[in-house]
Formats: structure tokens, C-alpha cells, sequence
């Protein structure tokens, strides 16, 4: 195994896998809270994820009882009212204290008209440079181009993880009272912007060990793409109306709504055309400024998307700007097993969006608070194993065969399995008359390739410490994520959220609830009630 | 797609090997680094946002290479247009906290 013999071993409090928003905001808690804190990052932290190449809003919402409420009510029906008032309540006061945090620390929020610094919002390169100077700052180790390949166990729980350094392929080991999960979502490789580090790494190494998920049916995000483009910002179509190649419109086509006429159009074959011409000319250059990377590729073609038309495609953001993730058990954000906590994407977000797309805002909020206290209760836990946590008979808890080295030869074999095997994956969630519009039939189909693709992979994967081996479990994570989703989706037999059943059109009351999935060779769903309970009563917000 | 590595104006801090979410660049040892895995390229601009010297040229073209030379990216003007537009260098501010963020809100829901 390569964790007893890995080139460097190293030792924390906790352990933050990932370093996106949610990773960040985890190891800056922990360290605040006196843990001694490693994170590593499978890319940069500081550039890695759906954040760092774009802006995002924030859902920064000051305590106005009524505004609060306001708040909340924005997208509880959308979302199937399956979110909470408790951690709508918490995460609002958690976001809303962090983001003033940021101000103190120096982001350089824009002026309001009393002179106020501005919070609703957040560029990523700037915010995510911030983040990587506090974890810093704060004494916490980072450890770039690390990919983790396995979490290591023993009886007691999770107790630290090993992975390969892919520059040098140094492999590492890393011991750690607990371990905090913040890898983001899974978007399927399909170079949304930011998000092809995004590939479901979390919930593999989470399920490895017996944690659960919850809400995987709302994986079925697409967002609005010029076709030649990676930057996917759908909010910018709101001004968009959308035509055929001859000028003629796409009756009923629209950024909202009307997103599934575009997805029927292109999935018959016919080439979709946007032109944001509803944008009226004084807000145009707010709107250039505002996301500078919205109209990066634009520029640099020479298209005015105000005035020219240009085809556009729906790119499959999967579970980033769905909801669904790893089941939270707690307030801590721990999960169903001892020492693993998730943050961030990684995380169900049903709980503060239901199954509506909490993209934009609501992820935002939901990655710095959930982050936070990820990190307070991954801190306070290793305080309370004391001694236990030191000496520990640490195993790998990986479904895949990690050895050394491979040769030359099998390295090349591998790389085209895994490309294949990535392809397969891609063509069963892709495609919108699969995971975007689903049926019985189409998604008991589609289990039947993809459960295939699992075990074919179970018995024969075999992962080496380099960037072919972090290569071959991303297809494994894939592979689980997309059977998480649709034995969720088949479960779900009706409307719900973002869930979109052809053949059970309606929401179905009875069937408000969560659905819990598990298990790797065989995967189980169940439902888990929603509370109503309320933290602070209406009216009553802090 | 990372199409250009600037050589005239590379300083060599290998920066981009370092950002890269997705370890597309090679370092080279006395040398300007290079793009060793452009199929791993995501397009999300941060390596050219990161360059000091503005060396760097990203093609809006997300699924194959286009194959724009140095030459072409320069002489279009391309090279280090998105650094300028976040802020980003010495004496720039940073678009974040541009005046145009809170004017939009007042004016939209974004």
C-alpha cells in the first residue's frame, strides 16, 4: 500500500481535501480554532473550481426580519420545498458575518451610494487570491497538485487520506484526526467554465468509507453556452431572445423556462442561435464590466453578442448547479461517518435550496458557511478523540487496486481505458433526452451501461500515484455519481426541483421528502423526511 | 485553448506551471516552460490572469486548438487584454471594485 512507503508523511488536526471556497473557508475555521491544518488542492487552490475564472453573487442578506424572509421564500417553491428553515436561518447569518470578514481583510468591495462597501457579490480570481494569502496566513499547509486517491480508515473512522503529488510524482500521506470533503461537484468533464477538476472525487472516497448522499436526482443542470465557448454565465441570456440561422425566433425559447425548447431543438438536430439584443444600451457596459469573462471569448472572435447572432449549446453542469451531494448529518456539516465532514458543492445544498439549482448565489453562501462550519466541527472533533487520534492502524478504504508503478506499456493501456470508460459515462448524462428529460426507460438504460461500467472497473482498475492514476479514479467517481443520480431519478417518480420525470409530469405531494442514496457495487435509495423545524421564528432573525 | 507561450516575452517564473488547475504546462529547466498537455486545457484564462509579463494567449476555442502563432496574437492585439480588464498588474485597479457592480444591481437583479 502506498501510504506506508510514501515519499512524504505528514500529520494535521485536520485534513481539508479541496481548495475552492468551501476548502478555504474550512482550513481558515479549523486553524482560527487551533487545529493544525493541511489542505491539498488536486489543481491550485487558488485558481482550482467553478469560482475562481468567474463572479458570482452571494447570498448577502442584511438581519431585516423581512428581508430575511424574503430571502428564504425566493426559492423554496421552486426548489419542491424540500429546504429548511434552521439552516436557511444559519447559513444567511454565516454568510452574511463572513463576507463582512472578507471586507475587513481587505477584498475590495465596489461603493454603494451612502459609501458602504457593497457585498452581494464576488469576483473569483480576486476572492480566491484572497482566500489563498488567509489560508496562509493562518498557518495552513497547502499542498498544490495533489490529488487524493484514497481515504484512510481504521475502526475508529476516517483518519487522514493519501494521494501523489502529480508534478514530481512524490506520493504523500497525510494522518489527520478528521477530514473535511470539499471537492466540489461533478460536471462530467464537459468544460463548463472551471469545472473539469469538478468530477465527483468527494463523493467516491465519501462512499468508500459508508458516508451517504442525498439529493442526486438533482443533478440535472445545463447551463447556457455559445458552442465554440467554456463560459457558461446563463444569467446574462435573461437578455437574450433566441432564433433560428435564418433570423426567424424559437417560439417559446428562453434563458429560464424556456431552457428545455432549446434542449429539444438541439437534441433534433436543429443549431440554436442567441443575441442578447433585450439588453438595453445604457446597461450594456455595466453588464462588460460586471463579468469580464462573459464577453472574453465574444471579443476575441470579433462578435458583438448584442447586435450578432451566435450558436449556443447547453453545457452540462451536473451536480455544481444542481443541488445533490454528500448527506450532512449535522449542524457540524459531519457526515454519517466518524471524522468526515463535507463542505461546499461537495455537500447536499438541498437544505437551503431544495432541489432547485442552487447555483450563483446560493452556492456561494452555501460554500463559505458550510466551509465554516465544516471547520469548527472537523476542530472541535479532534479535540474531543485526544489520544485516539494519535497512533492509529490506518487502512485504505479505496474500492480500486492502488499499486506502485505500471510500465510503459500498461500506462498507455490504462490512459485509453480511461479515456473510454469517460466517454461511456458522458454519453448516458449528457445527452438531454437522457438526463435532462428522463423516463423510466431511459434511466433504467442507462443503469444498466453504466452499472456495467462500474464493475468493469471494480475489478479491473488499477490506480498508480501519478496523474494517470488520479485520471482513472475521476472515471471511477463519474461512474458512481451518474448511478447515484438516476437510481435517485428512478426512485423519483414525479416533477420535482430540477428533476424532470416525461413520464410523471406533476409534483406529487407525498413524495416530499429527500432521497438518501449509498453503496458502490449495489446502491440503495430511501427517503428521509424534511423538518420544518425553525431555529429562529419568523420575525425573530438576529 | 492555451494556444501561445510567449518566447520574447517569457521571464521564466514559471507561474503558470504553478496556477494551472489542470497541470497542463511543463517546466523546462533553462527555459521557457511549455503547453505539454493542451487536451487537459479547460479554457478558464487563470494562467493568462496570473502571467506578470502578459506572455500567455488563451483562444476562446474550448474544444480543439486553433493554432493561432505568437505572431498572430500579437498583432491582433490579443495578448494580455483580460489581465488588463480584471485590474490585474502593477498601477490597475481591480475590477472588483469597480463602481459598475452596484450600479448594475440597482438596475437588475443580478
Amino acid at each position: 500500500m502506498a501510504k506506508l512507503a510514501a515519499d512524504i508523511q505528514l500529520k494535521a488536526d485536520v485534513l481539508v481535501i479541496g481548495g475552492g471556497p468551501a476548502g478555504t473557508w474550512a482550513a481558515i475555521t479549523a486553524a482560527s480554532r487551533g487545529a493544525k491544518v493541511i489542505l491539498a488542492d488536486k489543481g491550485y487552490c487558488g485558481s482550482s473550481g467553478a469560482t475562481a475564472p468567474s463572479g458570482t453573487g452571494v447570498w448577502y442578506v442584511k438581519p431585516d426580519a423581512n428581508l430575511r424572509a424574503e430571502a428564504k421564500a425566493s426559492r423554496y417553491n421552486l426548489g419542491g420545498r424540500l429546504a429548511e428553515h434552521r439552516w436557511m436561518d444559519r447559513v444567511l447569518d454565516r454568510t452574511f458575518s463572513n463576507m463582512n470578514y472578507l471586507s475587513e481583510v481587505g477584498y475590495p468591495f465596489p461603493k454603494d451610494d451612502q459609501g458602504e462597501p457593497y457585498k452581494r457579490g464576488l469576483q473569483g480570481p480576486e476572492y480566491m487570491r484572497l482566500m489563498r494569502k488567509l489560508v496562509k496566513k493562518a498557518g495552513v499547509k497547502i499542498l498544490d497538485h495533489s490529488p487524493v486517491l484514497e481515504l484512510l480508515v481504521d475502526e475508529y473512522g476516517v483518519g487522514g487520506a493519501s494521494g501523489v503529488h502529480i508534478q514530481t510524482n512524490d506520493t504523500w500521506t497525510v494522518q489527520a484526526g478528521a477530514v473535511v470533503i470539499a471537492t466540489g461537484g461533478c460536471a462530467f468533464l464537459s468544460k463548463a467554465l472551471g469545472c473539469n477538476v469538478l468530477t465527483g472525487d468527494g463523493y467516491l472516497l465519501a462512499a468508500e468509507t459508508g458516508a451517504e448522499l442525498s439529493g442526486m436526482e438533482f443533478s440535472n443542470a445545463y447551463a447556457i453556452s455559445p458552442t465554440f465557448s467554456s463560459v457558461t454565465k446563463t444569467a446574462y441570456y435573461s437578455y437574450a431572445n433566441f432564433y433560428y440561422e435564418d433570423g426567424s425566433p424559437v417560439e417559446g425559447a428562453g434563458s429560464k423556462s424556456g431552457r428545455s425548447i432549446i434542449a429539444r431543438k438541439l437534441q433534433e438536430g436543429r443549431q440554436v442561435y442567441a443575441k442578447l439584443d433585450q439588453a438595453p444600451e445604457e446597461i450594456q457596459q455595466l453588464l462588460r464590466v460586471n463579468q469580464t469573462n462573459f464577453f472574453l471569448p465574444f471579443d476575441r472572435k470579433g462578435i458583438n453578442p448584442f447586435t450578432e447572432l451566435f450558436p449556443v449549446t447547453l453545457r452540462l453542469e451536473g451536480t455544481v448547479r444542481g443541488t445533490g451531494g454528500i448527506r450532512i448529518v449535522d449542524e457540524t456539516c459531519a457526515t454519517s461517518v466518524p471524522g468526515l465532514y463535507a463542505a461546499g458543492d461537495a455537500a447536499t445544498r438541498e437544505l437551503i435550496c431544495g432541489g432547485f439549482t442552487g447555483g450563483g448565489s446560493h452556492n456561494a453562501a452555501w460554500a463559505m458557511s458550510s466551509g465554516s462550519f465544516a471547520g469548527e466541527g472537523a476542530s472541535a472533533y479532534v479535540k474531543k478523540l485526544g489520544v485516539h487520534g494519535v497512533d492509529r492502524n490506518l487502512r485504505s478504504a479505496s474500492t480500486a487496486q492502488h499499486i506502485d508503478r505500471i510500465d510503459g506499456a500498461s500506462a498507455l493501456a490504462t490512459a485509453n481505458k480511461t479515456e473510454e470508460i469517460v466517454r461511456a459515462v458522458q454519453a448516458e448524462v449528457a445527452p438531454y433526452n437522457k438526463n435532462l428529460f428522463r423516463t423510466d426507460a431511459t434511466l433504467k438504460a442507462s443503469l444498466q451501461q453504466l452499472d456495467q461500467l462500474w464493475t468493469e472497473q471494480r475489478n479491473s482498475t488499477v490506480v498508480e500515484p501519478s496523474a494517470l492514476g488520479m485520471k482513472a479514479r475521476e472515471a471511477m467517481a463519474m461512474t458512481a455519481t451518474a448511478r447515484w443520480m438516476y437510481n435517485s431519478a428512478l426512485a423519483r417518480t414525479e416533477t420535482r426541483g430540477m428533476h424532470k420525470r416525461e413520464d410523471h409530469k406533476a409534483l406529487d405531494e407525498n413524495q416530499r421528502y429527500r432521497l438518501v442514496s449509498s453503496g458502490l457495487d449495489s446502491i440503495k435509495v430511501r427517503p428521509e423526511q424534511v423538518s420544518d423545524e425553525h431555529l429562529v421564528k419568523e420575525g425573530e432573525a438576529v | 485553448m492555451i494556444e501561445v507561450i510567449s518566447e520574447s516575452r517569457c521571464i521564466e517564473c514559471n507561474q503558470c506551471v504553478s496556477v494551472c488547475p489542470t497541470n497542463v504546462f511543463e517546466k523546462v529547466e533553462d527555459g521557457v516552460p511549455v503547453i505539454a498537455r493542451q487536451d487537459d486545457c479547460q479554457t478558464c484564462f487563470m494562467c493568462e490572469l496570473y502571467c506578470p509579463v502578459d506572455a500567455l494567449y488563451v483562444a476562446p476555442e474550448s474544444e480543439r486548438p486553433i493554432g493561432v502563432t505568437e505572431q498572430e496574437a500579437l498583432e491582433q492585439g490579443l495578448i494580455g487584454g483580460y489581465r488588463e480588464k480584471v485590474g490585474w498588474g502593477k498601477g490597475r485597479t481591480p475590477v472588483a471594485s469597480h463602481d459598475y457592480m452596484y450600479r448594475l444591481s440597482v438596475m437588475t437583479r443580478f
